[in-house]
């Protein structure tokens, strides 16, 4: 059971690092049957373990300006429902790329996404502000972005190895 | 002029090297051919390096080491292997090289004879007659995985005989021994008084079993010279930081070279290690992972086109047949540089029992070992069919 579940790791870290990785190769790189990585990646995925496959992509380098903001909201939490429901209201908006209910000085930190300035203000001001038991918003606007999600959005430093070393 | 030393004008240079000539002058090649991880330094580490610089510990440091340093490798090797050195048996090298240089040179007189097991890094026949003894090698096969039998020690062993020097896992094969077979070793030197030298630079990169700490074994520690560092395990090749731990007597001997031509290992570096050894446990798990990994996929490959390997267990590196071929190492190795830019090293580079097989360290990229792989498929197919037609036309011939 427990190496099962080391081996059941190590396949979705290496899916987790590149989605697109054959099912021959994780097979040869954990010493499994590739059906078994197969069924497996399937349970997985009927589990809802594996929410979806995506690509990261940068959309700067690309050409797209794209603006993120990181926005600090304190609620007044619903009795019944907690934070739940209102998140929910949040994160039903597809600006919404985020929602995490956090601790500190604040509940909510959402992170709207949007192509301007000025689009990701209005929608703030006009949709988030103003529903109801949100008491403030508190919106930093993302300005450089060096690493995200773990991928590095920086020039990574070059092998500097000798091409033969004993 | 005067003519120089003998025995070392007589030591012909690394065959690494000379390979390096070739290869480094050529465009996209593959390099399979390093001896280092393909990570860099985790950055804690190097944190710690810059930390220790921007404070000022630029200074020397005492002779065999940082006390902390020291104490953290003492508690380190204890919660490991349960062995126990004492502060004074423990000495801070610049690399294992060093440590493994001072303990020949504490221990050999002109002429003693050591035992070393074949194929083997580079260093150490030439290490071994740089400090006056006199190298003895024994060989394994990979026919049987390298495995090295207690018989073939014992039949060895003359009166002249000083010492053993055993690497595991090994460099250039990623065999591991196991730990009956050490013990039978361990009694064969204490049946003839024999030292032991057991460099364990790959230890920590052990991919199945169990990795033996020599001096654990019974009767072992007392005359065991047991050489470590940072390089492998920690990707610190560069940083030049390695440790010796050795029977007091014999510590007191590598202490005086060591302070006599060393004086001692740089104060930042040792700073970075002692982050190293005390907080990077989860970064050697993760590259160790990681290797393991490449090695599955590798080894795969490599038995797939025809090369084959039995399963290195250890290190970062597979050491596969290429005897069918019907070239020798060399050949193979400079063939596959020019026709299909791969650099692999040479099997005899490691001793003559390397001959008819090459070195790959998979510790490169994993595009990189793919593509290597089908460069080096086409070579295999392309070998085959130029043996066919040669085996044809000498059928030829002979009519």
């Amino acid at each position: 059971m427990h190496d099962d579940m080391t081996k059941d790791r190590e396949i979705l870290k290496l899916l987790e690092q590149d989605s697109r990785m054959p099912a021959e190769r994780i097979a040869a790189m954990v010493g499994e049957d590739v059906d078994n990585i197969r069924n497996r990646i399937r349970e997985w995925e009927n589990a809802g373990i594996i929410r979806r496959y995506k690509t990261v992509i940068d959309w700067e380098r690309y050409g797209v300006e794209r603006v993120f903001a990181f926005i600090d909201v304190s609620v007044t939490p619903e009795r019944g429902a907690g934070f739940d429901d209102i998140a929910r209201r949040i994160y039903r908006y597809p600006e919404v790329h985020s929602v995490y209910l956090v601790s500190g000085g604040h509940d909510l930190r959402v992170v709207v996404e949007g192509d301007s300035m000025k689009q990701v203000a209005n929608f703030v001001a006009e949709k988030l502000a103003t529903i109801d038991r949100v008491n403030s918003t508190n919106t930093h606007f993302l300005l450089k972005k060096y690493k995200d999600d773990g991928d590095l959005f920086v020039e990574t430093d070059a092998d500097h190895r000798l091409m033969v070393t004993p | 002029m005067k003519s120089l030393n003998e025995t070392v004008t007589a030591t012909p240079p690394s065959g690494i090297r000379r390979f390096f000539d070739i290869a480094a002058q050529m465009d996209d090649v593959i390099s399979l051919s390093v001896g280092e991880p393909d990570f860099v330094t985790p950055w804690r580490i190097r944190e710690a390096g810059i930390y220790a610089i921007e404070h000022g510990f630029t200074a020397y440091t005492s002779n065999s080491g940082l006390p902390k340093l020291i104490q953290a490798i003492s508690e380190y090797l204890h919660s490991r292997y349960q062995v126990y050195y004492e502060k004074d048996q423990i000495l801070i090298t610049v690399g294992v090289s060093e440590g493994l240089d001072l303990a020949l040179r504490a221990i050999l007189n002109t002429g003693d004879e050591v035992i070393y097991a074949e194929p083997c890094y580079v260093s150490y026949a030439p290490g071994i007659r740089f400090a006056g003894g006199v190298a003895v090698p024994v060989h394994t096969h990979g026919d049987d995985g390298f495995r090295i039998h207690p018989k073939d020690i014992e039949a060895a062993v003359t009166p002249k005989t000083k010492a053993l020097l055993l690497c595991y896992p090994n460099n250039p094969t990623g065999a591991t021994q196991n730990r009956e077979d050490l013990q039978r070793i361990v009694d064969i030197a204490v049946k003839h008084d024999l030292y032991i030298i057991s460099d364990e630079i790959y230890d920590r990169l052990t991919y199945i079993g169990k990795h033996t700490c020599l001096s654990s074994l019974n009767g072992a520690a007392d005359r065991t010279i047991l050489l470590n560092g940072f390089s492998k395990a920690y990707a610190m090749t560069g940083w030049r930081v390695a440790y010796a731990c050795a029977p007091k007597p014999i510590a007191e001997n590598m202490l005086k070279i060591h302070q006599y031509t060393m004086l001692c290992a740089p104060h930042m570096v040792q700073l970075a290690a002692l982050e190293a050894i005390l907080k990077a446990g989860n970064d050697v798990e993760e590259m160790v992972a990681d290797y393991d990994h490449r090695r599955r996929l590798f080894v795969r490959g490599l038995n797939e086109i025809g090369m084959g390997c039995i399963e290195p267990k250890g290190a970062f590196y597979a050491f596969p047949s290429i005897r069918h071929t019907g070239l020798t190492s060399e050949q193979f190795a400079s063939k596959l540089l020019l026709e299909e830019r791969v650099a692999v090293v040479p099997g005899n580079a490691f001793g003559a029992s390397g001959e008819g097989y090459v070195r790959c360290c998979y510790a490169t990229a994993l595009s990189q070992l793919e593509e290597a792989l089908e460069r080096m498929e086409r070579f295999m197919q392309k070998i085959q069919m130029e043996r066919k037609s040669t085996n044809v036309s000498s059928e030829a011939l002979k009519i």
